[in-house]
């Protein structure tokens, strides 16, 4: 049989996209439709007291203004997670469709529907707001003082949430004799997804129902959510999501589906889109959460740690979104990375005055490998030890299991992939060269690793189903509810049913738009979750679909089930390997038979109760021009143990996407706020620094390959993982090259301009 | 769709001039990358806007019977920076244009909307300023020529009157002939950026490449409108090429420039990056015109 | 509020190859006239102000963002987007092909306008290094692709149409 998977075969998608008859949301909106804009609020916190929408009335071509006193009074949640059915487990449902108190500069007071996008515009501009104006607060610890502005009525001292984690005896362990003590604290930005297509959505009523096509990652999800918030039986929503340029976890919540299906509606369900504008993009959609973290660790001489503790701060911004779900997920990496026998650590989710923070690539793990593997550097400087061979000390061992998750390290991978990455980029030699530099111009080399773990069990849910649906030629078509985003889930999927269901790739057809009406239930392109949870309802499902085709390839060759196969499309008697016929001749004539039609098809739910780690490392180089403050990024190599690779040529091009942000978190990028009035600074692609095509060096990438034993494919989570480890990788590189450790990214020239200054290194 | 009151599209300078005298509330709009942006914003909306786009008679790079540079105002970035007599004899302006933006942004932006706009970060604007160039401003009343430092009045505010247009950016030959120069864009990333600082230095050597004859520097972002350091400038005229004069130059620019506090960047760290950058821009002119330090 | 007046101007210009006119709105952009009158899905807005790349078309064989150029001045020239790179049996060209074959597209969004822009770099008929390139093409954000392949399939056209082996 011709094996599909592990090979680099042409995404299924690519002339489409090459041609631009991909379709998008905007691409697939009728000209007719209606233009929704919303008026945002220009003051970071306070209560609208009045809105004058006459002047915007007035506008002419302008249909209808809506303000937060008529939108209904219902609360709901946003973040992209499956439902619980128990209470306590839900997400904090804190978010109107517009709202009277206002709690982040552009949250949302009203909204225009007119004819066009400029009396839209125009309308938006005549909509004249008065605030009482409340003081706000940005910062994620002085939002936690007493006294401190109130941003939810239902949160004490704005605290979201808390947990903890326990090990040992921390107190107690700190006492014995001859430890080392270091502690820092590791400041990590806002920032944003920055996806090129924006967000939009359009919506109309049919049949009495509504139906909203948008860009979105979760369509499953945004059904529920659009209900929810326009208190709608669920079954009257219908989501479609089409091919969407780009998410990174920004759409996977439910952004302005639920308003523009209310606008729809208040327009006697006339078609209505809702664009966001990239400026609108970056404040009010979401955010990745800037997170403050305090590490003391206490070593040995010999570099074992005695006891650590950790506490972290994260800013959630204005509404709950997918809350304590990011800076619990990068707390309790920090145990398992580094096994303690004493921790104890903290971590708190604080409403501020800022946009509202969800999930971003990574998930609190790139934070959270900022500010750990920051610090490991700085053990290693305490100690004059080798940050590779501390971490070679001190890295989780094969073998550990989480008591939690009960995921097991199963493969050496740490040690497998530093030494890869070692080789790659020539480390030992370097780093010894690197070595007591002087000049104004100093190279350095840096490593960080990351933890990472597949999909979201036993924290929620985790469950896929697909379809299968056998053409008269023997061909099928297959959906799930999990979406292509742009990595590439439709052509590893493919891959996946062409070998487990025995048909040649070619005859594989994915069903690449979700629709809420058709498609099966998957939660959607989250987590990292895609390729491994999907995997095992393909592999069911195909399994099923193969029964089904071999019974009837029974009824048809009257040769018993146990000595039929089918392999590339042709059904085989496995006794002597004869092909008795082709798949599509059995279908035909199972569809069109006189005696027993039969229309094959398969459909099936796979509940998933495993998760898989899936670790790596980055190494860089940096040449610092000291004086000038800048950081020339040499080289950046990552190396991935994700399993079994499906498709190592789309492997390989999502972690160089993921290598790019890194870069970006790393050195430049950081949604800013003015201090006075909490509006944001530089929410637009010129002065928000993402990465451009001359900011990056080559991106180098490796990949260790331990097939995962949980999954049917061997596969674990590839999507976000590259986005963890770059930027405390440059961090570190800095580090050894100048000796100075900075304790916050992005490390821009302004940052290094003052840390060069305490060195000495700068003197004006 | 723009928010517009409505469009005036020039056909000839002249034309233009009609249209500014009748339309004196209207904007100028040149390649669109400043104005089309500000109307998007809400800035500019609801304006009219006369547009000069088509105004091919303004466009190109020539040498006039003098042996002036002569630069047609609506000349896009990338087209100076390929020019072949840009290249002989003001290579560092095609060099510097050539770090605006990126290449669509090279493409649709010229160097008259590039001046008129009076901003400091401009990357034509400092080099301008450093090789003395000439606007030359056609209105009702016919060619007016002014220096680029008088032009701009003020940040956001140049002096463009009643129904003017500017029609062409000059460079003597005085001001171009042995003179060798080099731009630093200081900036957050490596391109579609605007320039934090933008530091111009060229150099004119005596014939036996050991004194410096003239320096002239200019920056853009080290004040409200781009400026000259006419203090460091005065330091190394007539004085022998070393890398001491280089180091002595670039601390008088202090002297003269005031780079502001702003969330891009801070004072003190403007201040910093200036001085290392009239250093190394310094080195470098020298170097290309033949000197060695 | 005062009304805009209403004006209309008809555009003669060729596109892909074919004279066209239409009557457009004299506040259209290029973008908007190319996706709402001519349903050309391959010219996107990404940040309709000029800073993403992704409403790229070629002018008069040059690279500009259509969403700051307007309609109207589209007048007499020749205006090229992605569609008119296609074979008229559906075949793709060169660069595009080498984008498929290279893994350079993800989501898709922004490959049309680098695809366009990587024309007007392979139409010059010159020889270049990786850094220039690099700046040839930096007029275009991209999320998902870090850039990589998106330079090797460039390279790679690049040095198929000079005739030269792909250095390694």
């Amino acid at each position: 049989m011709s094996k599909s998977v592990g090979k680099s075969v042409t995404r299924v998608d690519a002339y489409e996209k090459a041609t631009g008859r991909a379709k998008y949301m905007d691409d697939l909106c009728g000209r007719e439709a209606l233009i929704a804009k919303i008026c945002h609020s220009t003051i970071a916190h306070g209560f609208v007291k009045s809105v004058d929408t006459a002047a915007a009335e007035a506008v002419p071509g302008v249909v209808k203004v809506l303000t937060c006193f008529d939108a209904p009074d219902i609360e709901f949640p946003t973040a992209g997670h499956p439902w619980s059915t128990d209470p306590h487990h839900q997400d904090v449902a804190d978010r109107k469709l517009l709202n009277q108190h206002v709690r982040y500069y552009g949250d949302e007071v009203a909204v225009v529907i007119a004819g066009d996008e400029v009396a839209a515009a125009q309308a938006v501009r005549a909509i004249r707001v008065e605030y009482e104006e409340l003081p706000f607060v940005l910062d994620v610890q002085e939002a936690m003082k007493d006294g401190a502005p109130q941003i939810q009525e239902r949160c004490q001292n704005n605290i979201l949430a808390h947990s903890d984690v326990r090990r040992g005896d921390y107190e107690a362990a700190r006492q014995e004799p001859g430890l080392i003590r270091v502690e820092g604290w590791y400041d990590t930005p806002t920032v944003q997804h920055c996806h090129i297509e924006n967000h939009g959505c359009f919506a109309y009523e049919e049949a009495g129902r509504m139906v909203v096509v948008s860009s979105t990652q979760i369509p499953h999800i945004v059904r529920r959510v659009v209900g929810q918030a326009l208190g709608l039986p669920w079954g009257k929503v219908r989501i479609i999501k089409p091919y969407i340029g780009g998410g990174f976890g920004n759409k996977q919540d439910a952004l302005y589906e639920p308003l523009c299906a209310w606008c729809c509606a208040q327009v006697g369900g006339r078609l209505v889109k809702l664009e966001c504008s990239r400026e609108e993009t970056f404040v009010s959609n979401r955010v990745r959460h800037a997170i403050r973290t305090h590490i003391i660790s206490y070593v040995r001489p010999d570099g074992t740690l005695a006891a650590r503790k950790l506490e972290a701060f994260s800013n959630q911004g204005a509404y709950a979104s997918h809350g304590h779900g990011i800076v619990a997920k990068g707390m309790n990496a920090f145990p398992q990375l580094y096994p303690c026998p004493n921790v104890e650590c903290d971590s708190w989710t604080v409403y501020t005055n800022r946009p509202s923070a969800g999930a971003m690539r990574g998930y609190g793990i790139p934070q959270a490998m900022f500010a750990g593997e920051s610090h490991i550097d700085d053990i290693c400087q305490a100690l004059h030890m080798s940050p590779l061979e501390f971490r070679r000390k001190n890295l989780m061992p094969m073998g550990y299991v989480d008591g939690f998750s009960k995921n097991e390290l199963y493969s050496d991978t740490f040690h497998q992939c530093m030494d890869k990455a070692l080789e790659m980029l020539d480390y030992r030699k370097k780093f010894e060269e690197y070595q007591n530099q002087d000049g104004p111009v100093r190279r350095g080399v840096g490593l960080a690793v990351f933890w990472y773990n597949t999909a979201v069990w036993p924290i929620s849910l985790e469950s896929s189903s697909c379809r299968m649906v056998l053409n008269q030629d023997g061909s099928l078509q297959f959906q799930t509810g999990e979406t292509e985003i742009g990595q590439g889930c439709d052509t590893a999927y493919s891959q996946m049913v062409a070998d487990a269901v025995g048909v040649p790739l070619g005859d594989v057809h994915v069903v690449s738009t979700q629709d809420t009406d058709v498609t099966p239930f998957g939660t959607g392109a989250y987590a990292s979750r895609q390729t491994y949870i999907g995997g095992f309802s393909i592999m069911q499902t195909a399994l099923a679909l193969r029964e089904r085709i071999l019974a009837v390839a029974h009824e048809q060759t009257r040769m018993p089930v146990s000595n039929l196969d089918l392999v590339d499309g042709q059904i085989v008697r496995k006794s002597d390997g004869r092909i008795l016929k082709s798949l599509g001749d059995l279908a035909t004539e199972s569809l069109y038979s006189l005696e027993h039609s039969q229309h094959i098809t398969a459909e099936t739910t796979a509940q998933i109760k495993s998760n898989a780690y899936s670790f790596g490392c980055s190494f860089a180089e940096v040449e610092v021009d000291i004086p000038m403050c800048k950081v020339n990024l040499l080289r950046l190599v990552n190396v991935h143990d994700c399993g079994t690779l499906i498709n190592p040529a789309l492997a390989e091009a999502q972690v160089h996407g993921g290598m790019s942000m890194a870069i970006g978190y790393g050195l430049s990028e950081e949604l800013k706020f003015d201090e006075k009035t909490g509006k944001p600074l530089n929410n637009n692609l010129l002065d928000y620094k993402l990465s451009t095509f001359m900011d990056h060096p080559a991106l180098e990438v490796g990949f260790v390959e331990n097939p995962e034993p949980t999954s049917p494919y061997g596969t674990k989570a590839l999507g976000e993982p590259p986005a963890c480890s770059g930027a405390p990788a440059i961090r570190n590189a800095i580090l050894n090259a100048t000796g100075v450790a900075i304790d916050s990214c992005p490390i821009t020239p302004h940052v290094l301009y003052r840390k060069f200054k305490e060195a000495g290194l700068i003197n004006d | 769709m723009y928010d517009m009151k409505a469009l005036y599209q020039a056909k000839s300078v002249k034309d233009a001039v009609a249209l500014r005298l009748a339309h004196p509330g209207a904007q100028v709009i040149a390649g669109g990358s400043d104005v089309l942006v500000q109307m998007r914003e809400g800035k500019r909306a609801g304006a009219e806007l006369i547009s000069i786009q088509a105004l091919d008679e303004i466009r190109g790079v020539s040498l006039d019977t003098d042996g002036t540079l002569r630069i047609g105002s609506m000349t896009s970035f990338s087209h100076i920076t390929r020019d072949p007599l840009i290249q002989t004899y003001i290579n560092v302006l095609g060099e510097a244009v050539d770090q605006v933006g990126g290449p669509q942004i090279r493409n649709i932006g010229t160097i008259g909307g590039n001046t008129c706009n009076g901003v400091t970060s401009a990357d034509s604007a400092s080099t301008l300023h450093a090789w003395d160039a000439v606007v030359e401003l056609t209105g009702p009343g016919g060619v007016r020529r002014q220096s680029i430092q008088e032009f701009y009045i003020k940040a956001g505010k140049v002096d463009l009157r009643e129904g003017e247009i500017q029609t062409a950016i000059l460079i003597s030959k005085e001001s171009y002939e042995n003179c060798f120069g080099h731009y630093i864009k200081y900036a957050m990333r490596n391109a579609m950026d605007i320039a934090t600082l933008g530091t111009s230095v060229n150099v004119r050597l005596s014939a036996d490449k050991k004194t410096v004859e003239r320096a002239r520097v200019a920056f853009g972002v080290a004040g409200p409108v781009p400026l000259r350091a006419g203090t460091a400038e005065r330091l190394a005229a007539g004085q022998p090429v070393s890398l001491e004069l280089a180091e002595q130059f670039a601390q008088t620019v202090k002297e003269d420039i005031n780079p502001r506090d702003s969330w891009r960047a801070a004072k003190d760290f403007r201040l910093h990056i200036a001085v290392e950058s009239a250093k190394r821009a310094f080195i470098e002119s020298v170097r290309l015109a033949g000197g060695v330090l | 509020m005062e009304r805009h007046e209403m004006q209309y101007q008809t555009v003669h210009f060729n596109l892909n190859g074919e004279d066209v006119e239409r009557t457009v709105d004299v506040r259209a952009s290029l973008t908007d006239m190319l996706r709402n009158d001519f349903r050309m899905t391959s010219v996107k807005k990404g940040c309709e102000v000029g800073e993403c790349g992704a409403c790229n078309v070629l002018i008069n064989g040059e690279a500009f963002n259509s969403c700051i150029y307007l309609a109207v001045w589209a007048e007499g020239k020749k205006v090229r987007t992605l569609e008119g790179l296609l074979g008229p049996n559906g075949e793709l060209s060169d660069i595009q092909q080498a984008f498929v074959d290279e893994a350079a597209i993800q989501c898709g969004f922004c490959s049309p306008g680098f695809i366009l822009t990587a024309v007007e770099i392979l139409e010059s008929g010159r020889e270049y290094t990786d850094a220039e390139l690099r700046k040839l093409l930096s007029g275009h954000l991209c999320r998902c692709t870090g850039y990589e392949n998106i330079l090797r399939a460039v390279k790679k056209t690049m040095y198929k149409r000079l005739g030269k082996e792909l250095p390694q």
